[in-house]
């Protein structure tokens, strides 16, 4: 009567009939102790390095903005001043460890904000500084029209003299950026002037593009570094762009103590949407720059499960004992 | 004249369809075929074609709201304002989801067109012009108008007017069982004036008939001949396409409908769809969701638009538009809230409609392969026909069963008898069967106030206990005994039905030997019998076997394939003729004898064969007969009959030939046959006597309807004898009632020649009319059936199906109420009740049963308040301690139950009690309705479900449950021995009703826990992931960017994490099936909702947002005041919400297969090769910012890892705490359950045993400790109460009807007090 080939009946297989062997842990206190204790000694650990090591970075941190609280610069913070140079002036009472990186930052600066930049149709991108009169602009678009200008000179003062600290602008953008993703048109006759030809330089820019580093023929065009790093959007309204490094000569191993004197070309103007500028000297470690939040986070989460698993323990003691009983 | 013919038709077009033959047209182009109108015979259940399939399909899906609002949102992206990416990115997940439905779809609609396509190949005769004879040709080719002929074993293509039939009475029989699943054969006759030799060529006529309807009783139409003669012809003329030829050698006729429009085809409606009660809230929350993201797009829009008024002027990377233009700041706003919607989108989980689909198939593999809900013996599974309500088994909270073949089996045992008021019990007949043996001792004397000795059955010591106590109180009157023996019976019927299970002579009958020694005895004197029958026509056990064996419509075949009809004896037996009787009329009568030796029936018997038939009800016999009757009580009493050696040999519709005892033959000339109907309850033969030429009339039909005919005017001794004898079987009736069998009564009437001539030419007018002819009929049947000589009664015994008691008890333990509809009468339903333990020994049941509106309003309040006062002080929870923690347990004072009839139910109804009714329902464990009409049975289903706003469930077997199963929030149909009407109407058909305790508390709750969970988990995945880039709209100054890449972001919804919710929804396993099965409370869970309340939804948002935040704040803080650029940014909080999205899942898996690891460990890894491999080739995918080697620069910072761990810990603390401290107080008994699901096999069986016990206090009535003579006390008076009203015809039957009215309907109010 029952054809294995004809029959209805289910196959008895453990997949068909829900019998997969199966791990079925059921959480309770008694389980988890060991892992909350575990896990917090071992965050507690990683927490405690995290903390040091930020603590090892040093940063200072200037803000050049002219306006508010800020001292420097404000000279400058009349536009129709132009060009202007300020200076900033700081001291160092210790060796300022090298590497020592320069950065720029921007406060209230929405690098992120749709349609300036990222997330725009590939289409329209550039638009409205695609054409200028007709004429295509080159490097398109608002992010590269509005390109950060200011420029850092920095001095040592060595008995009243000042004495340049040599700042290297080689190899600050991304790799990527540099090898890959961005590329200049073909020069032509051995001139990247004439491969840009007809096209014009972006409206706020005071000059073009080929013409940007006019001391290294090399890092002109879109393969500039300043403009490649600029060109990598920000996460967030505050934020540094890396603008030297100083790496060379008697400053390879970073900034004796002294005083310093930076001067800074001040052209970009930041007081229409109530934006801050600052300088920045930091240096890095293995988990980059200076942070303390993270090392606190371990710490905090780290004594957090410590004290869970002391509470597991009082729970497990009072709850959990008749259960064991089978 | 086709013209002609064209003009004609549209006249007559909206009522009647008329046909000719398609033979003179054979071989002419489709455009000349005179019925080319009507639809053909192939069928097509196919949705769509090959090339309709994209259109078609595309456009049902977008009749969807779900997919309308996907198209919505991937058109706004095409808006140039308001874009927020790539268009074509957008349309990506839109697709999938399309593409994905649409494959599902072309997998069902193939499966429909291979079906079709084998149906359309089928085999058929058809007949041809050209070869003067039937060729063979497909179904598909079958046209209206052709003509057809099958053969026996046939099935029929389309639905034919039956012109021709081998058989010489014209009739062909049919087997319906593909239709109507009734597997008893139908006669079809043949169209007047086709009898005799048939020929295609010459029929000429015209069929006028009816248009095509799905009403499989009805058709009519008519045949203009062309000599200008109409000739009738109705549902008996015509054949069904479906069925299947039976019994006659060859049948031919006309095809009338065909294809679609062939009542087969019109009632079938293919799957049903319903919304399930989760789906229904998941709307609502999914508008929640709505309202949710309508809020966020809105704070997007002020906040854009407050972000632009703070600057004082418009800042360098405020963007102007493309013709170097600002917008103002308000219309910004605007324009950034649909920017805003298409960011945040996802928040509406549409892919979670697809992928509740896609659950709900897998769940549906899961059940139809359950090896336990398949049924050996049929080789059928579980069908689930609706595809989208599994989660709802989980929910159920009231069930609604059927009697009659759903909790019994249906197949009908004579049990006993009751001729000229002495009870046969058939003692030899049911030795496993206790009961019979009980009540059987006390039969033979049952008028006499005697002491029952009770056998003493094997049952457990409580059981016992309780029977001993109850044999003291039984020494009070027979009454009482009588209930008290159906009570025990049922205790004992439970423990003795795998012993009868067992016996695979369901349908053989042991005569009495009583019985048999008082038939032997006349038929010694069989002369003397005919002589004495003769003169007084007073009915004798010799009437009451005929009647038993020819007053039906039993068919007799022989056993072997093909089933040959019997309808001539003389090719069966040549026996001599005896002399004795040859003065009779020898055309009329052939009486045979036969030595006596061969025809010991209980012999005959014993040796009986058994074929495989007889599991389809039928009776097969030494000489291979085979008795198909159209209901099983027909077939028992036929096979009792021949038990007493009343062989029905052979029927034709004008003759019936029966063996007596003694050998002889006798042929009864068959005058009429008054078909059984629900209203007159009864059916009736009109038959010529061979012996003594009378016409009498045998009737047979159910006790209220026969009692009340019974010839009582007279005032001889004869008629109080007679008034004796009928008293005497009502109280049998009243016992076999009561011990759980079906009653019939049988009757005889003798009727003048003069009387049967007028009666029967008032037959024949009422038979010619054409308009009210059924009310005609009947009222000629009425007008018949009066002044009845009763015979005696029978008692038939419908068998519980396997497991119901315990099936029962664990639906009820689940905290399930069932209630039992039955159109039996109270007496039977009640000891059903009692026997598959929906009443249990100490339940209080209170029986409702009025006529009066007044009457049943205060009986209710009455039982309202008694209940009341039982229920008030001891409605408190009682808490034990079950494996170390504690549990809610039902209260300790009596349980109630409530029975109800049909007259009362519509009472209720009418005066509009229904609240006080359900108030009362609500106290009792169980509520018995019976005698309640399909109607009303969906009535109470309605009732309970809107008013109690609870999950109900009906199941059935019959064509009278369609309403109630369709009615109910999931119908039950079991396919079993009635047919498919109630699996047709049916969201799920099984093949037993113990197969419903699988079926509800595992995979119900498994269904229903899989799909809450995951819904529940769908949502807070959505939320959680759109509020990520919600937090950063405050960081890019509202203006809708994203800080993960946009194809990353709709992969992440799309692949990473969308094969682990399914996976969990349909596998996820919190709880074994053991367990489950072993501890039925745990369905409480799912009855309550406790998977998916409104709180769980907004606890799981709450929590969605936390992680959301901690996801966001953690990398911000970590990263805040560098040099990250956007999508550095966004990476890490891509990869940790990942891991705390699948991690999350991971707390909330209760059991790990190697599957879960495979879906969960393969989602991480799809995430990062896909990131890995995205970022290394997306050059300038997303410019000016890119992703391009973002990922693999990520990688290799330690820093991301510290990031991605803490954030994960962080986020998902407390809800693992929070799991912890569940698992470790393991307050709810899943919890508990889970625990004792690791325990070894046999350690848990302990503890479930131990759980039991803990609670059986309150499970096992208080019985132990009660004095049971006030229990019986009450049930005597109970009893009283009704044998009262039931005997009061008895003694009045010489008052007017008035009286007896006045009577019958003084209420009667039974209660069980039990003192406690």
């Amino acid at each position: 009567m029952k054809n294995q080939g004809t029959t209805n009946r289910p196959d008895n297989t453990a997949f068909d009939q829900q019998r997969l062997p199966a791990w079925q842990p059921v959480l309770s206190a008694g389980i988890v102790i060991p892992g909350f204790l575990l896990v917090g000694l071992a965050f507690i650990g990683i927490g405690v390095a995290l903390f040091v090591t930020s603590r090892s970075i040093q940063v200072l941190e200037n803000d050049y903005t002219g306006t508010g609280s800020s001292v420097h610069c404000s000279e400058c913070v009349n536009p129709k001043t132009t060009p202007c140079t300020c200076q900033l002036n700081f001291s160092l009472s210790a060796l300022f460890q090298g590497p020592v990186f320069l950065y720029y930052g921007l406060s209230n600066y929405f690098q992120n904000v749709r349609g300036y930049g990222s997330l725009r149709r590939p289409s329209s991108s550039c638009a409205p500084y695609q054409y200028d009169q007709n004429t295509t602009i080159a490097p398109c678009g608002s992010v590269a029209n509005s390109m950060f200008n200011d420029t850092f000179t920095l001095y040592q003062l060595v008995n009243a003299t000042r004495k340049t600290v040599p700042l290297d602008g080689k190899g600050i953008a991304w790799w990527t950026d540099y090898n890959i993703k961005f590329r200049n048109p073909p020069e032509v006759d051995g001139s990247l002037a004439a491969a840009f030809n007809g096209t014009v330089k972006p409206v706020n820019w005071p000059k073009p593009v080929y013409d940007l580093d006019p001391t290294n023929p090399a890092n002109n065009g879109f393969l500039n570094q300043d403009f490649l790093v600029w060109m990598r959007t920000a996460a967030l309204p505050d934020f540094w762009k890396l603008y030297r490094r100083i790496t060379e000569g008697e400053y390879a191993s970073g900034l004796p103590a002294g005083n310093y004197t930076l001067e800074i070309q001040y052209n970009y103007p930041v007081a229409n949407f109530a934006g801050r500028k600052s300088v920045i000297f930091s240096n890095t470690s293995w988990m980059g720059g200076k942070n303390q939040f993270l090392g606190i986070a371990y710490l905090v989460t780290g004594s957090l499960c410590v004290v869970m698993s002391a509470v597991m323990l009082i729970v497990y003691a009072k709850f959990n004992s008749p259960d064991e009983d089978f | 004249m086709k013209r002609q013919v064209k003009k004609k038709w549209p006249e007559q077009e909206d009522k009647v369809r008329r046909l000719i033959s398609n033979l003179p047209y054979e071989d002419l182009r489709r455009k000349y075929q005179p019925n080319r109108q009507y639809a053909n015979n192939s069928i097509k259940t196919t949705k769509y074609t090959v090339w309709s399939f994209i259109p078609m399909n595309l456009f049902e899906q977008f009749h969807r709201f779900a997919n309308v609002y996907f198209v919505v949102i991937a058109m706004l992206n095409f808006v140039p304002i308001v874009n927020a990416f790539e268009p074509g990115v957008a349309l990506i997940p839109i697709c999938v989801i399309l593409i994905l439905t649409a494959i599902k779809d072309a997998w069902e609609d193939f499966r429909r067109y291979q079906a079709d396509k084998q149906l359309n190949n089928m085999p058929c005769s058809i007949y041809s012009r050209k070869e003067k004879d039937f060729v063979s040709k497909c179904w598909k080719d079958v046209r209206v108008g052709d003509f057809v002929k099958v053969v026996c074993n046939e099935v029929i293509p389309a639905d034919i007017l039956l012109l021709h039939s081998s058989d010489p009475n014209g009739v062909c029989h049919i087997e319906t069982a593909n239709l109507d699943g009734e597997t008893n054969l139908k006669q079809r006759q043949i169209v007047r004036g086709f009898d005799g030799s048939f020929q295609p060529e010459y029929f000429s006529s015209i069929i006028y008939c009816e248009k095509p309807s799905n009403n499989l009783n009805r058709f009519k139409g008519y045949l203009d001949k062309p000599d200008k003669k109409k000739i009738g012809f109705g549902k008996e003329n015509l054949l069904l396409r479906g069925c299947t030829v039976r019994n006659t050698d060859e049948a031919a006729g006309i095809v009338v409908y065909a294809g679609h429009e062939t009542k087969a085809m019109l009632n079938n409606k293919g799957p049903r769809y319903k919304r399930s009660k989760l789906e229904r809230k998941v709307n609502t929350d999914v508008l929640f969701c709505v309202a949710l993201l309508f809020i966020m797009c809105l704070i997007g829009a002020l906040g854009y638009f407050i972000w632009l008024e703070t600057f004082p002027d418009i800042p360098p990377f405020v963007p102007p538009d493309s013709n170097n233009n600002y917008i103002s700041p308000a219309l910004s706003g605007f324009y950034m809230f649909f920017t805003m919607v298409i960011l945040l989108q996802v928040l509406i989980p549409i892919s979670l409609y697809v992928s509740i689909e896609l659950i709900k198939v897998g769940q549906i593999f899961f059940i139809t392969n359950d090896i336990d809900l398949y049924d050996e013996e049929t080789d059928s599974r579980i069908q689930c026909r609706a595809l989208n309500i599994t989660e709802d088994l989980g929910q159920i909270k009231y069930i609604f069963s059927d009697k009659t073949g759903t909790l019994t089996e249906n197949k009908m045992v004579f049990r006993r008898c009751s001729v000229m008021g002495i009870e046969y019990c058939h003692r030899e007949n049911g030795d496993c069967l206790l009961t019979a043996l009980r009540l059987g001792a006390q039969c033979e004397t049952i008028s006499d106030d005697e002491d029952i000795v009770f056998q003493k059955p094997k049952v457990p010591s409580r059981l016992q206990y309780r029977q001993k106590k109850g044999i003291s109180s039984l020494r009070r009157s027979q009454s009482a005994r009588t209930h008290m023996g159906a009570r025990y019976q049922s205790e004992v019927f439970t423990i003795t039905n795998e012993v009868a299970f067992s016996s695979p002579l369901e349908t053989d009958v042991a005569p009495d030997r009583r019985l048999l020694r008082v038939t032997c005895d006349e038929k010694t004197q069989i002369q003397e019998w005919c002589r004495v029958s003769h003169c007084n026509g007073s009915a004798s056990f010799m009437d009451f076997f005929l009647a038993l064996a020819i007053c039906n419509t039993v068919v007799v075949s022989t056993a072997m394939l093909p089933r040959q009809r019997v309808s001539d004896q003389h090719n069966l037996f040549c026996q001599v003729t005896n002399d004795t009787f040859s003065h009779y009329d020898n055309n009329v009568v052939t009486l045979f004898l036969r030595d006596s030796g061969s025809n010991n029936p209980s012999r005959r018997n014993s040796s009986a064969s058994h074929h495989s038939e007889e599991e389809r009800g039928t009776v097969s016999d030494p000489n291979g007969l085979c008795y198909e009757a159209e209901s099983p009580d027909e077939a028992a009493l036929v096979y009792a009959a021949k038990a007493y050696g009343f062989t029905l040999l052979a029927r034709a519709p004008d003759r019936v030939t029966v063996r007596l005892p003694q050998g002889a033959v006798l042929s009864f000339e068959v005058l009429d046959t008054l078909a059984f109907d629900s209203t007159r309850k009864r059916m009736s033969v009109v038959v010529r006597h061979p012996i003594t030429r009378e016409v009498v009339i045998y009737t047979k039909g159910a006790d209220s309807a026969i009692m009340e005919l019974l010839d009582c005017h007279g005032r001889s001794a004869e008629e109080n004898k007679r008034k004796k004898i009928a008293s005497k079987t009502q109280r049998h009736l009243d016992l076999y009632a009561s011990a759980g069998l079906r009653t019939l009564c049988i009757a005889k009437k003798v009727l003048s020649e003069q009387a049967y001539d007028d009666w029967a030419s008032i037959r024949q007018e009422a038979e010619s009319t054409i308009d009210n002819r059924e009310e005609l009929l009947m009222e000629t049947a009425v007008h018949l059936e009066t002044n009845l000589t009763l015979l005696g009664a029978t008692g038939i015994e419908d068998r519980l199906q396997d497991d119901v008691p315990a099936t029962i008890a664990a639906l009820r333990e689940a905290g399930i109420q069932v209630w039992v509809l039955t159109g039996d009468k109270n007496e039977t339903a009640v000891n059903i009740a009692y026997s598959c333990r929906l009443f249990n020994q100490g339940d209080m049941v209170f029986t409702l049963n009025t006529d009066s509106r007044e009457q049943c309003e205060s009986i209710l309040d009455c039982t309202l308040g008694e209940v009341r006062r039982y229920t008030a002080p001891s409605q408190s929870w009682s808490f034990q301690s079950i494996v170390g923690a504690v549990m809610p347990t039902e209260s300790t004072g009596p349980t109630f139950g409530l029975v109800i009839e049909g007259r009362t139910l519509s009472m209720v109804f009418e005066a509009h009690l229904q609240m006080k009714l359900l108030e009362l329902a609500r106290h009792c464990r169980s509520v018995l309705c019976c005698r309640v009409t399909p109607l009303q049975k969906s009535a109470v289903v309605k009732l309970v479900r809107n008013k109690l706003k609870v999950m109900t469930l009906s199941i059935g077997d019959g064509a009278n449950d369609v309403n109630m199963i369709q009615t109910a929030d999931i119908g039950i149909g079991i396919s079993g021995q009635e047919g498919m009407q109630a699996v047709m109407a049916s969201d799920f058909a099984i093949t037993h009703f113990k197969h419903l305790k699988k079926l509800l508390l595992v995979h119900g709750h498994w269904c229903y826990s899989r799909l809450a969970k995951m819904v529940i988990y769908f949502f807070y995945k959505n939320v959680m992931y759109v509020n990520l880039l919600f937090w950063y709209q405050f960081y890019c100054g509202f203006s809708g960017t994203a800080m993960i890449d946009y194809w990353l972001m709709i992969f992440f919804n799309l692949f990473f994490t969308s094969t682990p919710p399914i996976m969990f929804g349909i596998m996820d396993r919190d709880i074994s099936a053991e367990t489950l099965l072993g501890l039925p409370e745990l369905y409480k869970t799912g009855q309550n909702s406790e998977f998916y309340k409104r709180a769980t939804f907004w606890i799981v948002m709450l929590d969605a947002f936390y992680q959301s935040l901690v996801c966001f704040f953690i990398p911000y803080w970590t990263y805040q005041g560098s040099d990250i650029d956007i999508f550095t940014f966004g990476t890490p909080m891509n990869t940790v919400s990942l891991f705390t999205i699948l991690l999350h899942l991971a707390i909330e898996i209760k059991s790990w297969t190697a599957i879960h690891w495979g879906f969960m460990v393969g989602s991480v890894l799809l995430y990062f090769i896909v990131a890995l491999i995205f970022s290394a080739i997306c050059i300038n995918c997303n410019p000016p910012s890119n992703p391009y080697w973002i990922m693999e620069n990520q990688m290799a910072d330690p820093v991301f890892y510290l990031v991605c761990i803490i954030t994960t810990v962080v986020a998902l603390l407390p809800r693992y705490i929070i799991r912890v401290l569940q698992g470790t107080l393991a307050l709810s008994p899943l919890v508990q359950a889970r625990k004792l699901d690791r325990l070894s096999t046999e350690a848990r069986d302990q503890q479930i045993k131990n759980w039991k016990s803990q609670r059986s206090p309150s499970e096992v009535p208080t019985n132990l400790v009660s004095p049971v003579d006030s229990f019986s006390n009450s049930f005597e008076q109970s009893f009283y109460n009704s044998s009262l009203e039931r005997e009061m015809p008895d003694m009045q039957w010489d008052s007017n009807e008035e009286t007896q009215n006045t009577f019958s309907k003084g209420h009667r109010r039974s209660i069980s007090t039990m003192t406690v």
